[in-house]
């Protein structure tokens, strides 16, 4: 199908929807998360019925628990309200999780894109403004090449479509859940866009398979699904979204991923994420490991009003390893809640978690982890470790390990640093002739190195553009 | 050539009720000279340094430090206008004494991870340039330049991977070039240039470092806060050779603070100082050096009270 098709195909969608919704005011009027908007959101999709059945049994679920209490130190969620949530699906699925107009993104997003040296076509694909066609001929391209060796890469709600069984099985099912957490409940009930990727056994992908621009201009919601399948003996590095901020309108975010790596099997997942302020940000990333299988994460998370967001892997088979690289930054009135979770259910497994924050302007950064090493999971080894790097006083950092070790015959370590940015390193570099913030930029740069050298150029270039740009008026 | 001039410099420990630690100190150094500025522990040596860099621990309470530069100070395309020829550092940032030629040798260099050897040393060089330019062109052009700047902000027209390069910057190839010439003069290793500043460097690295900064950054006036502790003689015999060529090949002027008479063996002084609570007790030629490492430090201290 030609691009030109794709696109005219999401125009009737969107006028069926509009007519669908005249039709339908109760939809109109709705306050609050019901099984008929869930109805409609499917229907709207044109989904299987077994689709519409998981939708339903999630919202069934979501409605059953309890909103997440009891975490020490939580960020607060209590302006989080679900009443308000639906109303907000309408408008993501009408523009495609974005603006309709370039104007009208708030002054701060396009600054930032100005900022950040973003060609305007550009800038509109990444805002979610109109389609991105000259990117999606490029697409087309990398496609056909991918598609001899039998890979998959298309939007998640055409997998529904086109690779029914694929996605039956293995979508919520058996990696995240509805039953997982509140939040993944809801996302399993109203989720809509975001992206799947199948790689058949024994093929390596050598180029990262980029959401770059699809993302944002096809599928980008606020409740998208990514589903990786990378069958025995393959290898991808998928890279989702891109440091450029992620407009929303909408207060919650909350996308769910699920990645299985088979035996022998390699998957890198990088995502650098830039949510406006006002946004909670809550997601549920988990990936399950047969033998001798390597996960990787690595994420950069930032902007947000708050956000929790503890990428898992669980280590199923024996020797399977997962190498988990995030970092954090929180300005003012943010709560960046972050960190890991790695379950070792096998022996000879093995993890490394390496955690990095920075916290400004009365942020607050934490590291929340949790390594759980199962009864039988001998000569596993895990390795934790965090740093924190304050600004200010009025900055908070905390770190959060939890270590549930059932086994004795393992090798577990656990190292946090924590520090104020350093007057000596500073003056240092001042001596050497860097002014005040130029100094504090390339210790910063430095500090977060280890996550931007795992990246393609041009998003580490982009990564230490953001946070310049979000430390910029906040020194000297 | 280039005069740093110390009259009368005091300066406390800048938290409440800091202590004193200098309390008038007074010392001429001209590009091309050698100095070595000694004394005891707790003297006053190094904090002389790090207030003349600018360091943000200490409070001046009086006194000035000026540096007096002649029109082709920076080479003979940077001509320095009549007025501004003369500047007290003390008015001035640490990046904006950098730019004007003063290079702090630090005893106990940063370590800074992640940051490349090569980045920083490129980035020190063209910040310094830049600074230089900003200190010293008028109003006008100042206004001309921040519209360019702001041109420049709109974003990146070369590839993300070289970066910007804007007008009198130094680019990657050119100072790839001048880095490793610089460290074949100085018998450092190559890999050093992809190493992370200063972390994990032996004492005689970084020591080493010190002065590699020095040979590229071009200083008119290098302070070295005892840059030969902690060395042993081959590194030593390095370190020293690299001072030499600071002020043989680039004319820089030298303030060697220093507790052993074993640098001075291979970095031989015009002039030197003996510094006693936080004031110049005692100055004069290599000589005085050699009595000091014989007599030590009390027969300065009894002079210097009987003068008192």
């Amino acid at each position: 199908m030609s691009s030109d098709q794709d696109h005219l195909q999401e125009t009737d969608t969107e006028a069926r929807f509009e007519f669908k919704k005249e039709e339908n005011s109760a939809f109109e009027t709705e306050k609050g998360l019901t099984e008929e908007t869930v109805r409609v959101i499917s229907e709207d999709k044109d989904e299987p019925e077994w689709m519409l059945q998981r939708r339903l049994r999630a919202l069934e679920q979501f409605q059953e628990m309890p909103m997440p209490t009891g975490w020490p130190a939580a960020p607060d969620l209590s302006e989080v309200d679900i009443a308000d949530i639906v109303p907000y699906i309408r408008p993501d699925i009408e523009t495609r999780g974005g603006a309709e107009n370039w104007e009208d993104l708030p002054d701060e997003i396009q600054d930032t894109f100005d900022k950040l040296g973003i060609p305007e076509a550009e800038k509109n694909a990444l805002s979610g403004v109109g389609a991105q066609y000259e990117s999606e001929i490029v697409y087309q391209n990398m496609q056909e090449q991918w598609e001899e060796k039998g890979v998959i890469f298309c939007d998640m709600d055409k997998a529904v479509q086109e690779h029914e069984e694929l996605v039956k099985e293995h979508f919520m099912t058996k990696c995240v859940p509805p039953s997982d957490n509140k939040f993944a409940a809801l996302h399993g009930a109203v989720w809509s866009g975001g992206s799947f990727v199948y790689i058949p056994e024994d093929t390596t992908v050598n180029m990262p398979v980029q959401a770059y621009f699809r993302m944002n201009s096809e599928g980008m919601g606020q409740f998208e699904h990514t589903l990786i399948i990378a069958e025995d003996n393959s290898e991808v590095h998928y890279i989702e979204g891109c440091s450029a901020p992620k407009y929303s309108a909408f207060n919650l975010h909350s996308g769910g991923v699920e990645v299985f790596v088979g035996e022998n099997a390699h998957v890198q997942y990088s995502t650098v994420q830039n949510w406006s302020k006002n946004t909670y940000n809550l997601n549920t990333k988990r990936a399950i490991c047969e033998a001798e299988g390597t996960m990787e994460w690595v994420s950069g998370s930032m902007g947000s009003k708050a956000t929790m967001l503890y990428p898992s892997t669980v280590l199923k088979g024996p020797g399977a390893t997962d190498n988990h690289i995030t970092i954090a930054m929180a300005g003012e009135g943010q709560d960046i809640d972050t960190g890991a979770k790695v379950y070792h259910n096998a022996p000879d497994t093995k993890s490394t978690i390496e955690s990095k924050s920075i916290s400004k302007d009365g942020g607050r950064t934490n590291y929340r982890g949790l390594v759980h090493i199962a009864d039988g999971a001998e000569d596993s080894s895990t390795a934790v470790e965090c740093d924190a790097l304050m600004f200010d006083n009025e900055s908070t950092s905390d770190t959060m390990p939890y270590m549930e070790i059932q086994e004795s015959k393992v090798d577990v370590a656990h190292e946090a640093t924590v520090g104020k940015i350093g007057d000596e390193d500073v003056f240092y570099l001042q001596s050497r002739g860097l002014d005040d913030d130029d100094a504090k930029q390339m210790i910063v740069a430095g500090f977060i190195e280890p996550i931007t050298e795992e990246l393609p150029i041009e998003y580490a270039v982009e990564l230490n553009r953001l946070i310049e740009l979000e430390m910029e008026g906040s020194l000297g | 050539m280039a005069v740093l001039e110390i009259n009368n410099l005091q300066a406390e420990v800048a938290e409440e009720g800091g202590e004193t630690i200098l309390r008038g100190v007074d010392l001429e150094v001209e590009s091309g000279e050698i100095h070595a500025l000694m004394g005891p522990n707790g003297s006053g040596k190094s904090t002389t340094a790090k207030v003349i860099a600018g360091h943000p621990a200490y409070e001046v309470t009086g006194g000035e430090v000026l540096i007096h530069l002649e029109d082709d100070e920076f080479g003979e395309d940077f001509e320095i206008p009549e007025d501004l020829r003369t500047w007290n550092l003390l008015d001035l940032e640490p990046n904006e004494r950098a730019a004007l030629g003063v290079f702090l040798g630090f005893q106990y260099p940063a370590e800074i991870e992640g940051v490349t050897m090569v980045n920083f040393l490129r980035t020190a060089l063209n910040a310094k340039l830049e600074e230089r330019e900003e200190l010293f062109e008028d109003d006008e052009e100042e206004e001309a330049e921040s519209e360019d700047t702001n041109e420049d902000a709109a974003g990146y027209d070369t590839s993300p991977m070289e970066g910007d390069v804007e007008e009198g910057e130094v680019g990657v190839a050119e100072f790839q070039e001048i880095l490793q010439e610089k460290m074949e003069q100085l018998d450092m290793d190559e890999k050093f240039a992809s190493r992370y500043l200063n972390a994990g460097f032996s004492g005689g690295e970084k020591k080493q470092n010190e002065v590699l900064q020095a040979a590229i950054l071009e200083p008119s006036i290098a302070v070295l806060d005892e840059i030969d502790s902690g060395l042993d003689i081959d590194r030593l015999q390095d370190v020293s050779e690299g001072i030499n060529a600071l002020r043989d090949e680039q004319g820089a002027g030298i303030l060697q603070i220093t507790h052993y008479q074993r640098i001075l063996d291979y970095v031989e002084p015009d002039h030197v100082h003996v510094m006693l609570d936080g004031q110049i007790a005692q100055s004069g030629g290599p000589e005085l050096a050699e009595k000091l490492e014989d007599e030590g430090y009390d027969w300065v201290r009894e002079e210097a009270y009987e003068a008192a």
